[in-house]
């Protein structure tokens, strides 16, 4: 340790100092239960003695949220001066030379008193409440409580349960009134939708009448709830906890990259929840995320491969037979057409080793260029080569400029991060959106445009001098993905384009939203040189021009956001080899179907929007017959003549590693030794060229289209899951209520909304958020078709809008 | 008894004068006593002329040296609270707490009532002299002609210039924002007046660490002041601060607004010196209220509102100044004094006390939410013959889970007992929870045979045979 006066971190300050200390100016030295301790600055007496050792109960503090001091116990007596005080620990902090004490007699008698007193009115139906078992109630009774109750009154009741929400059910005789969950909904989510009612020994939690505790969060609350007051449909009565394993894993729902913990009993997913990592989710999840669990218990999954027979039925063949089937196709196709006859798409599903496998398989052993891990509604992968921020950057910056979709459906957990960052007023939220998105509320400029505008929009932006006085004086994180599915990604690249240029050093945070296509991009899942991305390779499929397409868990017909191109490829598709989960409107046209493990299924690891490689868990085993990913990659190129050279996962990690130049750092020990996980750089891939944007006027009777993702949707694991599925809002398209009257239909009835090329009849509904001149449709949902309006091949989407006669 | 209300009590329980100083209740002896007309006519708004005319260190520093105690409760020194604000952060609020709802407690409400400019007057001298921009009158929501008198004067002196910007011509400009409470007891609490007028839920905020002088109303600096330490500014200001101090004692000088109820003959509000009057020249006399009804014994009496620990006749002596009742084992609170008389069922009389208490809990922290429920419950059973040693015994249990420690009471001759004087420890936010415990540990501490008399009894039930 050298002698000079860098302040020491808390590490160095914790390893064995032989030379002269040094003295840190955020230390802070006090007292406890007689011994000295180091504080730090500011630091709450709750949180000081806990990092030395010493656990104060608590059941209302929560250290990602405000405290409160509502449930009394953590009381500790404390002494600056003027002889020990009865003090709140979570809500005062440390100052120097204060002597704390947290077991004095006067302490104890509190602790035991607040525990009685909580306990006088909770029902103690331990052995039939969920929380039994891992419940702080119950744990800090055992160890700070008197023992035993001397009330003899009748206790309180209330009925019970009742549900909040479809997923959320309150049980107020357990509560316990901690204010964790009103905080929570309030302070974190955004959505005050429950709150205390009545007062003294009759207040209880309660939502608004007829407003349900309809939160894209609202699981968080039932796992940060410190008894079995709220409990989720999906694990409600599953098991108990000292039935279950667990392993932590990380979300790959979307690509903000949770970290979860995943428990399973019987063989069986019951629950996720999240873990506080740091840099990254700060232990929340989005009920997405945290219950989409489900649908891999999903009686639909596909447990066997199958093969199309002469009757032209999906026949459930052996894995020999199924992958000598695949094999056979590849090897017609190269046969018929050569390599770039065959097309591989998708990726972004599966874990980093899934992706480098099929990478392998398709660029090397195939040899074909048309790779994709996008499905036509991403960006041009040379964004990933940009500056990257992190998610701590941006809710650290002083600016961030978001140029994508809304952050609340698309990754709902950097939603929180960013919101947090502007409700503190730490950073300033410029917002471009063709709608008015979840985080306009707290944006401190949000900008509507119409689509295809972006440039123009930035121009003006830029020339405001208010805007350009707040751009200049910090850190600017430009956050971009696609806002609207019904415009080509041309005007936001040129837009990023222009606003790189004119912002020297702002770093880019691109969200692309499936759970892995960092990863799977980063690895391989991408066009070769003069290769085909997925819209020209579906476009050459629909010109029967493709002799093999192979989706790896991919649904253009879902997922593509133009869906008659993409019911035209696989039409035209002479084969298609499908590996998926569930028998998806695509996989349902295949030819040689390979049942995947899904997540939770497989080990190994997957990349964020960060470019953060985490580890991802087997916590089951797979369903049915069903396998990683990578095996399969592993078998074809094997029955193709190849050895990729892995026989287990972690020997997949290591060729990832040895490989690939980004992935320098990820090996299984650094993983091992961080759980918040190894980042990878920012790779010089496929320089982004800014496109012109040519774009005629729209027509006054026209509306321009603007189609956004909502949470809940028809995606495969959204609609396989019980919970979720009843969520998705379902089709319909918005209208501004003045363009709605000059529509002439009313809010509810049909309308017929039509393109040059196809119409399709929609509800309408009437939305003042929804700019005027456009409409809005949000996008796959179930039993949708938005995407038959949808044309890639025009920059934007203009249609009319007319009364069905 | 009935002759003297009948002069006396015109509202009931009204204000009775005397041949005392009068530095708040002066023009109370007019019909017309809250309109501006009168206020006028006899002297008003002199005092903030006498003000505006220094400099606001000046009249701060006039505050401070008249020991304006705080006439809410906890009688801290107005001035040294307006010291409080931190430096340079704008703006700044007077909140000025009407929402008096103490049991036994109507002397805010007089005033608001019968002199409302005098308060407005007040307000005004404060947020010159502690440099504060907005001004929030609370008002109790029960309070339905003080809401209408403050409502009228307010707009009559806004039509006056007396309100609002560059008042009486100076660069002092303040305005004055009315609000109406809903109806909790805990919002008389500052931290929780505070949270109800962001439109919150009335709940304390924990103070320390931050006190509303340095983050208050949101979020800003903000001085809570009671409604009677206000009215007293105007007539300071007018007269300064040497004949303030000359009435009273230099700890407790100035007047002082007692409300008197229960068992004295002539119940009522009154303005008695500070510091020197004691309990005995209150209760028995003849300015005051005349002795117990009926010419019978006093038993007990609560001095300082209902969440005071109570005094017995061995009290009686004590003067109103807070070091003394302190020391003698309770508060003078928001002076309300409460006689009880040899009549008095005494567990019946604390328990109405920790019935209100009980009920008025707003649910934060769980000893009060809790255990004054509980003690409800344990008391009632008790008054009820129903209770047994062991519900006596767990009420000192229930009470030392809200106040651990020894609990303040009154000396008693008869019983051996010596004094503990106040302050008690509490594991609450602020002072509900332990006031459910007061009244009860008072009585019990004081009068413990009472309890035991009442409770259940056993009964023998005589053995026979198995054949009768």
């Amino acid at each position: 340790m050298s002698n000079d006066a860098t302040p020491k971190t808390e590490t160095a300050a914790t390893t064995e100092a032989v030379e002269a200390p040094v003295v840190d100016p955020n230390a802070v030295s006090v007292t406890l239960n007689g011994r000295t301790i180091q504080a730090r600055k500011g630091e709450l007496i709750i949180d000081a003695a806990e990092r030395a050792g010493e656990y104060i109960p608590r059941f209302c503090y929560h250290h990602r949220m405000d405290p409160v001091g509502m449930c009394r116990m953590c009381l500790v007596e404390a002494d600056s001066g003027r002889g020990p005080q009865i003090t709140v620990s979570c809500m005062v902090q440390v100052a120097p030379d204060m002597k704390i004490s947290t077991e004095s007699p006067t302490v104890k008698r509190m602790q035991e008193g607040v525990l009685e007193l909580l306990l006088i009115n909770h029902p103690l139906d331990c052995p039939v409440c969920d929380k039994g078992g891992e419940c702080p109630l119950q744990d800090q009774a055992y160890s700070h409580g008197p023992g035993e109750s001397r009330y003899l009154e009748e206790k309180r009741h209330f009925a019970k349960p009742i549900p909040i929400s479809d997923i959320v059910l309150l049980d107020r005789e357990r509560c316990i009134l901690c204010d964790r969950c009103t905080r929570f909904a309030d302070e974190v989510a955004g959505d005050p939708l429950i709150h205390f009612n009545s007062r003294g020994n009759n207040t209880h939690i309660t939502t608004f009448p007829d407003e349900p505790f309809s939160s894209y969060f609202s699981g968080n609350t039932v796992q940060i709830c410190p008894v079995g007051a709220l409990t989720a449909t999906p694990y409600r009565f599953k098991a108990r906890p000292w039935d279950l394993t667990s392993s932590e894993s990380t979300c790959t729902t979307c690509s903000v990259g949770c970290r979860t913990v995943v428990h399973s009993s019987h063989d069986q997913v019951v629950r996720t929840m999240g873990v506080d990592s740091d840099p990254v989710n700060w232990g929340w999840l989005c009920d997405r995320g945290r219950f989409n669990f489900q649908s891999g218990n999903s009686e639909q999954r596909l447990t066997a491969p199958g093969v199309r027979g002469g009757d032209d039925q999906l026949h459930e063949v052996a894995w020999n037979d199924a992958i000598g089937a695949a094999a056979g196709l590849i090897r017609e196709a190269l046969d018929a057409g050569g390599p770039q006859s065959i097309a591989v798409l998708g990726g972004a599903r599966g874990t980093n080793e899934d992706a480098f496998a099929w990478a392998r398989l398709a660029h090397d052993v195939i040899g074909t260029a048309n790779v994709s891990a996008q499905l036509g509604d991403g960006l041009p992968v040379g964004v990933l080569s940009l500056p990257r921020a992190t998610i701590d950057d941006a809710a650290k910056a002083a600016t961030v400029i978001l140029l994508g979709p809304d952050l609340k459906e698309e990754l709902p957990v950097l939603y929180l991060r960013l919101r947090h960052a502007a409700v503190k007023g730490t950073t300033k939220i410029i917002e471009l959106t063709p709608r008015p998105s979840g985080m306009t509320r707290y944006a401190w400029k949000s900008i509507a445009y119409e689509p295809g505008t972006q440039v123009g929009v930035v121009h003006q932006l830029l020339a405001d001098e208010q805007i350009a006085k707040q751009l200049g004086s910090g850190p600017v994180v430009i956050v971009v993905g696609r806002a609207n599915l019904a415009e080509s990604s041309a005007a936001t690249v040129a837009a990023l384009s222009e606003l790189r240029a004119a912002l020297n050093g702002a770093t880019v945070l691109p969200v692309l939203r499936r759970g892995n296509v960092v990863g799977a991009t980063l690895l391989g899942m991408r066009p070769g040189v003069d290769g085909r991305d997925s819209r020209a390779a579906l476009r050459a499929a629909a010109e029967g021009r493709i002799e093999c397409l192979v989706l790896v868990g991919s649904d253009p017909l879902s997922d593509f956001p133009d869906r008659d191109l993409a019911r035209r490829a696989l039409a035209g598709a002479r084969r298609i080899i499908s590996v998926d989960t569930f028998l998806s409107p695509s996989t349902a046209l295949a030819d040689v179907v390979l049942p995947a493990a899904a997540a939770n299924e497989k080990a190994g690891t997957t990349t964020n929007i960060e470019g953060r490689v985490t580890v991802v868990s087997e916590r089951v085993t797979p369903k049915g017959l069903s396998r990683p990913d990578w095996m399969i990659a592993a078998e074809l190129a094997s029955a193709l003549g190849t050895d990729l050279g892995f026989a287990s996962v972690d020997e997949v990690l290591v060729s990832i590693n040895e490989l690939n130049d980004s992935y320098t750092d990820v090996t299984a020990a650094a993983l091992a030794a961080t759980p918040d996980g190894v980042r990878v750089g920012a790779v010089p891939i496929d320089p982004i060229n800014p496109p012109t944007v040519a774009l005629g006027d729209r027509n006054a009777y026209d509306y321009r289209l603007v189609v956004t993702r909502k949470l809940y949707d028809a995606a495969i694991n959204t609609a396989q899951s019980p919970a979720l599925a009843p969520l998705a809002v379902g089709e319909r398209v918005h209208v501004h209520p003045l363009d709605g009257e000059r529509i002439g239909v009313a809010a509810g009835g049909d309308v017929k909304v039509f393109t040059p090329r196809t119409s399709v009849i929609m509800q309408l509904a009437y939305d003042d958020s929804v700019v005027r001149g456009t409409a809005w449709v949000p996008f796959n949902q179930p039993g949708g078709s938005v995407g038959e309006l949808i044309d890639v091949d025009s920059p934007v989407t203009d249609v009319r809008i007319e009364v069905i006669r | 008894m009935s002759e003297l209300r009948g002069d006396t009590y015109p509202h009931a329980p009204g204000f009775v004068a005397g041949d005392r100083p009068q530095i708040v209740t002066s023009r109370f002896r007019y019909e017309d006593s809250h309109t501006l007309q009168r206020y006028l006519d006899t002297g008003g708004y002199q005092g903030l002329r006498a003000a505006l005319a220094k400099t606001p260190t000046e009249v701060h520093d006039d505050v401070k040296r008249a020991t304006v105690l705080g006439r809410g409760g906890a009688g801290f020194p107005a001035g040294v609270k307006w010291g409080l604000t931190p430096q340079g952060k704008f703006p700044r609020y007077l909140v000025v707490n009407g929402d008096e709802s103490e049991p036994g407690t109507y002397k805010d409400r007089l005033l608001m009532e019968r002199d409302p400019h005098q308060l407005i007057e007040g307000c005004l001298i404060a947020c010159y002299a502690a440099g504060l921009s907005q001004c929030f009158l609370y008002i109790r929501g029960e309070m339905a002609l003080a809401q209408e008198r403050v409502a009228t004067a307010l707009n009559d002196a806004y039509a006056a210039g007396y309100v609002g910007k560059n008042i009486l011509g100076s660069d002092l400009s303040v305005d004055i924002v009315l609000h109406w409470g809903a109806g909790a007891y805990v919002v008389g609490e500052e931290t929780a007046l505070i949270e109800s007028l962001e439109g919150n839920r009335g709940m304390p905020r924990l103070k320390p660490p931050f006190f509303p002088a340095a983050i208050g109303l949101y979020g800003m600096p903000t001085i809570v002041n009671n409604v009677e330490t206000l009215a007293n500014l105007p007539w300071l200001a007018t007269n300064g601060v040497d004949a303030y101090l000359a009435i009273g004692t230099p700890t407790s000088p100035g007047t002082r607004m007692v409300c008197v109820s229960g068992h004295v003959r002539r119940p009522g509000v009154y303005e008695m010196i500070n510091g020197t009057t004691t309990f005995r020249d209150l209760i028995y006399g003849d300015e005051f209220c005349g002795g117990i009804r009926d010419g019978r014994e006093l038993k007990a009496f609560v001095p300082g509102g209902g969440s005071a620990p109570w005094f017995t006749p061995e009290q009686l002596d004590i003067p109103f100044e807070g070091k003394l009742a302190g020391a003698a084992g309770s508060m003078l609170g928001s002076g309300a004094v409460m006689v009880m008389d040899e009549t008095t069922d005494i567990p019946a009389a604390a328990l109405t006390l920790t019935n209100f208490y009980a009920h008025e809990s707003c649910g934060k922290c769980t000893p009060c939410r809790e255990g004054g429920t509980w003690l409800q419950r344990l008391l009632t059973r008790v008054v009820n013959g129903q209770g047994t040693q062991a519900d006596l015994d767990q009420i000192f249990e229930v009470g030392t889970s809200i106040c651990p420690g020894d609990f303040p009471h009154a000396s008693s001759e008869k019983l051996g007992l010596e004094a503990v004087p106040f302050p008690y420890k509490m594991t609450t936010i602020c002072f509900v929870g332990p006031s459910a415990y007061a009244p009860l540990n008072s009585a019990l501490v004081l009068f413990p045979e009472e309890f035991q008399a009442r409770l259940k009894k056993r009964i023998s039930i005589p053995v026979t045979g198995v054949n009768g």
